[in-house]
């Protein structure tokens, strides 16, 4: 069997091995390619990750009065979320009729007292009750039509405005979940003094790569100076000085999820004076204004709090296609001056038509051209295995590759045939 | 002098026996420019976006109070002094983005797309304001077709241009383009020029 006798170990002849191999003895750190382009790993990441994991949906400032909608694809699938105009409630619900199943909220956002199901016109509110049945009486008297309101997804949790939902009903507590990765939520949330939105406008664009490449990108600072020289020469011609570069650490939270924290040359909007330094005390308080955060949260969700915050999310719709959805978060209330600053560094940077977000999807579909030529089977992650890890570093990455192949089971490995 | 120089520039390239064309270049009055003309003006920007002559596109523009926009599909009115927008750029930042795209350090766009401008259904309003403040408003229907790599990909939307006069020529004082696509996504990014 030639197969055998061309595998370095051919006298062990294994049948089978990791997908991700982390071999610590040796500084080594490979990713099989298999895991950016294989149709079955495809399919068992629907099935193993994002059915069982708390998936960003939105955030309640989307939702602020009763009545409140968005409608979005969380994990691949069409759910909307709403507050509730008699509980107050933000809920989460799959987006179809109990009925005979078509979606019940068609437009992309927008207030409504009640959900009409347009097929036979029964009628939900917006606490997911089914308040309305033509011809009722043509139903027996014992159907039970109580069962019969908007299903909520399995499991919905709100940490400080972030709305996640799971379709595991026994995933563990969100908190318990976000493990290390709440501080940072925190840091995010009290730099606006606990009063964050959403600002109007969405980036939804998509990328021929596999979705994890965002997420290894997103928090990649070995790429910046190399990718994005045409961003740091704009920030050159704004009178940036950029002596100093990009340093920091990277930091594994648990559960998969990791940061890059680290001062960069490009501004930060924030206010460096009370109330965010008596409040929080100078130490706390400098962390928010002056140290950059990006934040990964397993599995698909990134919080970047660089020269503007974002929240942004990524689904696949294929092995090699992913859809990116993103949005600005500000601190409600902003000064004018402040918000443009805000805006501004978000489009130039952050948006796909800016200065550097183009040349990231280059490099991710670049990468997934690269994989098909074959010839080489493993993707090589092990800068700085040997030290503490650098925010230019990969120790992030790994963080995400090891809870992606914890939870992928016997799915991530490869048969050698 | 270097308003001379765009007015030889553009002079050279106005269709020949073009009567429009011609008495435009001594006196343009914007009460009384022609949809002629200004297609003339939006076909040959076209051109040079078409042709990657960027430097030229910028000639095209006025030298004041400059704004080129491309709002959030999902937010068509969106006013990038509140909202998220795609592109808000003043002089200064319409300059860097060409600068961008025409280094070898534009990834997205070294080697750049293949594009086609389309633009039609051109309605051109009332003029308003007066004397040297004077601004014509224009609307058109645009579809950018973008080949790069053996992918193809479209941008569909209409444009809200308004237009000064300086030197007896029309200029851009700014452009809107908005998109009817409900989602960036059968594009992917937006890294070219609308």
């Amino acid at each position: 069997m030639t197969m055998v006798s061309n595998h370095p170990d051919a006298t062990m002849a294994p049948t089978r091995f990791p997908l991700v191999d982390d071999d610590a003895a040796h500084h080594r750190f490979r990713v099989h390619r298999d895991t950016m382009t294989s149709p079955e790993i495809f399919r068992e990441e629907a099935e193993r990750i994002f059915s069982h994991s708390w998936l960003y949906v939105g955030h309640a400032s989307e939702v602020a009065a009763p009545g409140d909608y968005v409608r979005r694809p969380v994990g691949g699938r069409p759910v909307f979320m709403v507050r509730g105009a008699k509980s107050g409630n933000v809920h989460v619900f799959h987006n179809t009729c109990t009925h005979r199943g078509a979606v019940v909220c068609r437009h992309k956002s927008g207030n409504a007292k009640v959900f009409q199901c347009f097929y036979h016109a029964w009628t939900f509110d917006s606490d997911g009750r089914l308040t309305g049945v033509p011809d009722r009486d043509a139903y027996g008297a014992k159907l039970d039509f109580s069962q019969l309101g908007l299903r909520p997804v399995a499991r919905m949790e709100n940490y400080r405005g972030f709305v996640f939902a799971s379709f595991d009903e026994n995933v563990t507590d969100l908190v318990t979940y976000l493990a290390g990765a709440r501080e940072y939520l925190d840091l995010v949330i009290d730099s606006g003094d606990g009063e964050m939105e959403i600002v109007k406008g969405t980036n939804e664009y998509c990328i021929g790569a596999n979705w994890k490449l965002l997420a290894e990108n997103s928090i990649d600072g070995y790429h910046a100076i190399s990718t994005h020289d045409t961003y740091f020469k704009y920030l050159v011609a704004l009178g940036t000085n950029l002596k100093g570069g990009v340093q920091g650490t990277a930091r594994d939270l648990g559960n998969g999820h990791a940061v890059l924290e680290y001062a960069a040359p490009w501004g930060r909007p924030i206010a460096k004076w009370e109330p965010l330094f008596g409040k929080y005390g100078p130490e706390r308080a400098s962390r928010m204004a002056d140290v950059n955060r990006n934040l990964l949260i397993y599995p698909n969700l990134v919080v970047n709090d660089i020269m503007a915050i974002t929240v942004r999310t990524f689904m696949p719709s294929a092995p090699d296609r992913m859809d990116v959805t993103a949005w600005e978060m500000a601190p409600r209330d902003e000064l004018p001056a402040l918000r443009q600053r805000r805006l501004d560094s978000f489009l130039t940077f952050l948006g796909p038509a800016g200065f550097a977000t183009p040349d990231d999807l280059e490099a991710l579909e670049s990468c997934q051209q690269g994989f098909s030529s074959g010839g080489v089977e493993w993707n090589d992650i092990s800068r700085g295995m040997d030290r503490v890890p650098q925010a230019n570093d990969e120790a992030q990455m790994r963080t995400f590759w090891r809870q992606w192949q914890r939870q992928m089971g016997d799915a991530a490995y490869k048969e050698v045939r | 002098m270097i308003s001379a120089a765009h007015t030889a520039a553009a002079a050279e390239t106005m269709p020949a026996g073009e009567p429009d064309g011609g008495s435009c270049a001594t006196s343009l009055h914007l009460g009384s420019v022609t949809r002629a003309q200004i297609e003339d003006f939006l076909y040959r920007e076209a051109r040079l976006l078409d042709d990657w002559d960027l430097d030229t596109w910028l000639t095209l523009w006025a030298e004041e109070g400059t704004r080129y926009v491309v709002p959030c599909n999902d937010d068509p009115d969106g006013d990038p002094a509140r909202d998220l927008v795609l592109i808000d750029d003043d002089q200064l930042r319409m300059r860097l983005r060409v600068e961008r795209l025409n280094s070898r350090k534009a990834h997205r766009e070294y080697p750049h797309s293949r594009t086609n401008h389309q633009v039609s259904n051109v309605v051109v309003g009332t003029a308003e304001g007066s004397g040297a403040d004077t601004e014509l408003p224009v609307t058109a229907a645009f579809t950018v077709w973008r080949f790069r790599n053996g992918k193809a990909s479209y941008y569909v939307g209409r444009y809200h241009y308004r237009f000064i006069a300086v030197g007896g020529e029309l200029r851009i004082r700014s452009k809107r383009s908005v998109l009817d696509m409900t989602e960036l996504r059968p594009a992917g990014d937006l890294a070219i020029i609308l």
